[in-house]
């Protein structure tokens, strides 16, 4: 579905993705995670269109999207959910959700996808009027998934959709993930929390300062000794 | 009610306040001095309504907005006192000519994210002064002699359609694209936002309509000079903005009022003037300091559903 090949992404001179490829297949949920700085953010922003690699191709569904802008990219069918949930502050719970569906033309679906959101989520039902500011940091964090979901994606790329919350809401997120994915939306997770993300994936991408070194199914990762040592805390 | 008949409503009480001050000019009750504070405000409104379009819906920061009112006032007196041409005609010119000016300045400065744009507005205020002030055919220094052509019904309209024009894009698809820009630009990006083009396009918008206010400041007196158009102009203006509530159309519209009353009641005392200003500035900023109305319009105190805030967003 998504085939990254050999891409060079920069900073101006500096260097953050060095030749990587990485590949998503339909229906998956792919994880990709690292230390801090390694460029997992810099790869989800590629792909959406908010960077563009200087060389390497990038493509969705066979059809190149490298380079081009991000209004088409998610017209294509890439949602991201970018890193800090960066919701709307200043408007409602529903106004986010409703500019999640900015591009879409089929209101009647929308609104339809709308309850649905509220399914997955409750909490935003009760707080549908609220100003997304006010939200706690969890609740933020649904905002910005149910709000990509909007867009109905065929792809959805979540970055560190677990930060800063505490263990129950962590779960919670995870378990939300894997509905997502039940639902027929594919998924490239990026996540600090390796044990978490590595339960849920079918397959993972390591990576260290802007190369990948380590791939393979999720499984075997998370036996593999030089995962256990650098992610998984300990042996 | 329904929101149109909410919008007509406003219509209908705008045109009896616009018939009073238009009979009591007729009439004679209200002389020079004071219809001319009548336009003057109004003039102010269109200035911060159509700054408050760029900073309080999209929230891009230009510092030079005087720098349209100097073009649509040049272009348009020029229209009129040298090309013969109608004075409506002039005006439409004259804000065509500013919107044009906003797209050469905003397309190079707002592709960018960061704040590139207010360094260029400022730029472009005071290159836009020095031109006019070298151009004999406007009169340079000593100024160009303008017709008297401004009246309470042009100033007054000037304001409707400002007002029209600008609440309802705001309420647009296309002003929650600009509100989401203003909130997050990157997110904006993200939700397929064409952020870009929105900034553009919000930018000329104002750029017009600060145009349209130059042509009626032209012609509401016989003479207009460079000097007139410098950045304590661009700094009034914005200050319309802030101290309204960036994001509050009627903030900007009640700020501009307060302080024209107050700056005319002020005027033989410039440096008073700076001084009041400041101080007023200050105190708001330390009591309200997101203005006075905050993102709040006056009409959401009348209702008792809580909408969005900073040009609400309807379904
Ligand atoms: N806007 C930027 N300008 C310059 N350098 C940047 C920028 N954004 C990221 N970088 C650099 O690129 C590298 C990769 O950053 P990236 O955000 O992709 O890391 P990450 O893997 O997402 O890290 P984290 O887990 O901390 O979010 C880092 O060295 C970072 O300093
Ligand atoms: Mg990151």
């Amino acid at each position: 579905m998504l085939t990254i090949n050999e891409i060079n992404v920069f900073y101006g001179n500096i260097q953050a993705l060095k030749g990587v490829s990485l590949e998503v297949n339909e229906g998956e949920i792919v994880t990709l995670i690292g230390a801090n700085g390694a460029g997992k953010s810099t790869l989800l922003k590629t792909v959406s269109g908010l960077l563009k690699p200087k060389q390497g191709t990038i493509e969705f569904q066979g059809k190149t999207i490298a380079g081009k802008a991000a209004q088409t990219i998610v017209k294509a069918g890439i949602s991201h959910v970018p890193e800090g949930r960066r919701v709307f502050s200043n408007m409602s719970v529903e106004e986010n959700l409703d500019l999640g569906a900015y591009l879409r033309k089929d209101h009647k679906a929308v609104a339809e996808d709308k309850e649905r959101i509220f399914k997955i989520f409750p909490i935003l039902l009760e707080r549908r009027k609220q100003l997304s500011g006010t939200l706690s940091g969890g609740e933020q964090q649904m905002l910005a998934m149910g709000r990509a979901i909007m867009a109905r994606p065929k792809l959805l790329l979540l970055d560190e959709p677990s930060m800063g919350l505490a263990p129950l809401m962590v779960k919670t997120i995870f378990h939300t993930i894997e509905e997502i994915r039940k639902e027929g939306t594919t998924i490239l997770l990026v996540e600090q929390n390796a044990h978490m993300a590595l339960s849920i994936a079918d397959r993972a991408y390591v990576i260290e300062t802007g190369h990948v070194v380590l791939s393979g199914l999720a499984k075997d990762l998370q036996e593999a000794e030089q995962v256990k040592a650098a992610y998984l805390g300990g042996l | 009610m329904k929101k149109s008949k909410i919008f007509w409503i406003y219509i209908a009480v705008a045109l009896v306040v616009y018939a009073i001050v238009e009979l009591l000019i007729v009439n004679g009750q209200l002389d020079m001095y004071y219809s001319n504070l009548f336009i003057t405000i109004a003039i102010n409104i269109i200035l911060a309504v159509s700054l408050h379009l760029v900073i309080g819906i999209t929230g891009q920061f230009s510092i030079g907005h005087a720098g349209f009112l100097a073009v649509g006032a040049y272009i348009s007196a020029i229209f009129t006192t040298n090309l013969g041409f109608p004075f409506p005609v002039a005006l439409i010119i004259g804000a065509i000519v500013a919107a044009v000016a906003g797209l050469i300045v905003g397309i190079p400065t707002l592709r960018l994210k960061g704040d590139y744009l207010a360094i260029a507005t400022l730029g472009f205020a005071e290159i836009i002064r020095i031109i006019f002030l070298n151009i004999d055919y406007v009169g340079g220094a000593a100024g160009m002699q303008v017709d008297y052509l401004t009246t309470w019904t042009y100033a007054f309209f000037g304001v409707l359609i400002t007002i029209i024009v600008i609440a309802n894009f705001t309420n647009s698809r296309h002003g929650r694209a600009c509100i989401a820009v203003r909130e997050d630009e990157i997110a904006a990006d993200a939700m397929g936002i064409n952020t870009t083009y929105y900034k553009v396009l919000a930018f000329a918008i104002g750029s017009f309509f600060a145009g349209l206010a130059g042509g009626l400041f032209a012609h509401n007196f016989f003479i207009i000079q460079p000097s007139q158009f410098g950045f304590l102009k661009s700094f009034d203006i914005l200050i319309y903005v802030v101290l309204g509530g960036l994001g509050s159309l009627s903030g900007a519209v009640i700020a501009a009022i307060l302080l024209t009353v107050i700056s005319l009641y002020l005027q033989d005392f410039p440096e008073t003037r700076m001084i009041i200003y400041s101080l007023v500035l200050i105190i708001v900023m330390l009591y309200r300091p997101s203005g006075l109305m905050g993102t709040k319009e006056i009409t959401d105190f009348f209702k008792f559903n809580k909408k969005a805030k900073g040009g609400k967003v309807n379904e």
